[in-house]
């Protein structure tokens, strides 16, 4: 079989994942064991089919507060990437606040968010992006910085003015920083949507999947359980092929990250 | 007549009323931020038409008088004058220097076409008029095929003719090459030296080339500049007398030879010439 085949390299894990389902189904079924402690695949799809409005619902209002966080992390980290390359000294002044607040687990600073802010959809929002953000700033900022040294020199010999500079040269040479970044940033906004759900606890109009699976949980729910984790599982993996979607459309003539088939 | 007929014409006539030195540099010389001392005063003077090498061991300040030349840096003291004046009026006056450094530096998201129109678009030329000589420029190299094409899949001899290409949009009069060809294999360098020569004599331009390569320098020039270093100066003129149109015959000739030879004794004594601290 050749591993470059693009039909293998489909095959190759569907194949994979069709067995681990199979031997999963038929163990538990052989051993028994309660959907309560282990369900088995059977059982996790017929919650997914069974409690599918309350799932979606969950589903959305995640997708949501992810979305709303990539979206604010993308323009507020990129506006504070272009703050930083103005001057070294607002870069210095500002980057250790920036590293504290990457640091501090969000976790301990949610209930403060939660508490500070009454909207839950806010509050959740702000959280997440929080844990997103920081990819985009520092990524940007070193792309912004990135610039080939002898272009720019040509560029100045042309008399370029500052918004040249920044337009035909800075953006395309911190593009691919950029976008690495925002890759970073697509799956930590999941996760910081999840995070914050769990922290917040809130149930009622805007309740997320990560509400839904401790609930599920309380109630020894587990089959629900599974069918929220696979969905927040399938969608961090559409974020990820739109991203690398996003980064072939973007840079696919250019870039060696967008050229790997080419090899 | 021949163009080689008509440029050693063009040299008589210069020869009866002598015509104004592209650059003249009285007494140029460059002391760096940090003391160092990168050339002696020299006095040089570049001709309309002609094709100027500068060749020495490393570190005697080749580079340093091209930038100079290419007003990227300031003397520290002496005069440099273009067509006779300042450089502030070398745009007004409709002149035009373009400087190829040594490694392509070409925008990688760029196609070449692009690439070639960067110094038009920075100059806010009109598209129509822009179209036409990006399309001009890149006939000239031979790389029209490769209009629509990313640098990276172009050969290290065909990124660093892109690189030309930008320079002869503008529509230079004077060319100045900082070791253009350094990085490339000799067939490439040959290749790209046979083209240079047709450039430069088809298009009339004054052209300064730094290299490290003697056979280059001959083949090229009609004025090779030798340079000793500490303190980095003018150590000999060498003429290759020579009509400037040439091709492989001339690089397979025993002319060529000789003035090879010629040329190789001048540098081992600029070697020897120069304080050697650097290499011991
Ligand atoms: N910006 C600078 N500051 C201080 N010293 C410099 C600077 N640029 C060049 N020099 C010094 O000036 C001298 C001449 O440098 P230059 O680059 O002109 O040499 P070169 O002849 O081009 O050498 P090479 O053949 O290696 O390129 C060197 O000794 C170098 O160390
Ligand atoms: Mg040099």
């Amino acid at each position: 079989m050749n591993a470059d085949d693009p039909k293998v390299r489909t095959a190759a894990p569907v194949v994979l994942g069709l067995i681990v389902l199979a031997v999963w189904e038929f163990g538990c079924r052989a051993g028994h064991v309660p959907a309560y402690l282990f369900p088995t695949p059977s059982e996790i799809a017929v919650s997914l089919y069974k409690d599918w409005p309350t799932l979606l619902q969950g589903l959305w209002s995640t997708l949501i507060v992810t979305f709303e966080a990539f979206a604010v992390s993308a323009v507020v980290g990129t506006l504070i990437a272009f703050v930083f390359v103005q001057s070294r000294i607002i870069e210095l002044s500002l980057f250790p606040y920036a590293v504290l607040a990457q640091v501090t687990p969000i976790v301990a600073v949610a209930p403060l968010i939660i508490l500070l802010v009454k909207n839950t959809q806010i509050s959740l929002t702000i959280c997440a992006t929080v844990i997103a953000i920081f990819p985009i700033i520092s990524n940007t900022t070193l792309g912004l910085r990135s610039v080939d040294p002898g272009l720019l020199s040509y560029f100045r010999m042309n008399k370029a003015s500052r918004l040249d500079i920044l337009l035909r040269l800075r953006i395309p040479s911190a593009l691919p920083y950029f976008l690495a970044g925002l890759r970073i940033a697509s799956g930590l906004s999941l996760i910081g949507a999840v995070v914050a759900e769990f922290v917040a606890g809130s149930g009622g109009r805007s309740a997320g999947l990560a509400y839904q699976i401790m609930q599920a949980g309380f109630q020894l729910d587990i089959p629900l359980m599974f069918a929220a984790l696979l969905l927040i599982a399938v969608t961090g993996v559409l974020l990820y092929l739109l991203m690398v979607a996003l980064n072939r459309a973007l840079l696919g003539h250019w870039h060696e990250s967008a050229l790997a088939e080419e090899r | 007549m021949t163009e080689t007929q008509r440029i050693s014409d063009l040299r008589t006539s210069n020869a009866a009323a002598p015509a104004e030195p592209v650059v003249a540099l009285d007494r140029v010389d460059k002391v760096f931020a940090n003391g160092m001392r990168g050339l002696e005063p020299i006095d040089l003077r570049i001709m309309p038409g002609e094709f100027v090498s500068l060749i020495g061991p490393s570190g005697c300040g080749k580079s340093t008088l091209l930038k100079l030349i290419a007003n990227l840096i300031a003397p520290s003291s002496g005069r440099i004058r273009w067509w006779g004046g300042d450089f502030d009026r070398v745009g007004s006056a409709g002149r035009r220097l373009a400087f190829v450094f040594q490694d392509p530096t070409l925008m990688p998201w760029a196609r070449v076409a692009e690439n070639v129109r960067l110094p038009l678009e920075l100059s806010r030329t009109p598209a129509a008029d822009a179209a036409a000589r990006v399309d001009a420029a890149l006939a000239h190299v031979g790389l029209t095929k490769f209009a629509r094409s990313y640098p990276r899949q172009l050969s290290g001899g065909m990124r660093m003719r892109t690189s030309i290409a930008r320079a002869l949009v503008t529509e230079p009069d004077v060319l100045l090459m900082d070791e253009p060809f350094g990085a490339l294999d000799e067939f490439t360098r040959n290749k790209l030296d046979d083209d240079l020569v047709r450039l430069s004599v088809e298009r009339h331009l004054t052209t300064v080339f730094v290299t490290h390569s003697l056979y280059e320098a001959v083949f090229l020039s009609t004025r090779i500049v030798v340079m000793a270093a500490q303190p980095g100066r003018i150590f000999r003129e060498f003429v290759v007398d020579e009509p400037p149109a040439r091709s492989d015959e001339f690089r397979t000739s025993d002319r060529f030879a000789r003035r090879c030879r010629e040329l190789s004794a001048i540098l081992t004594a600029a070697a020897q010439a120069s304080g050697n601290d650097e290499i011991a």
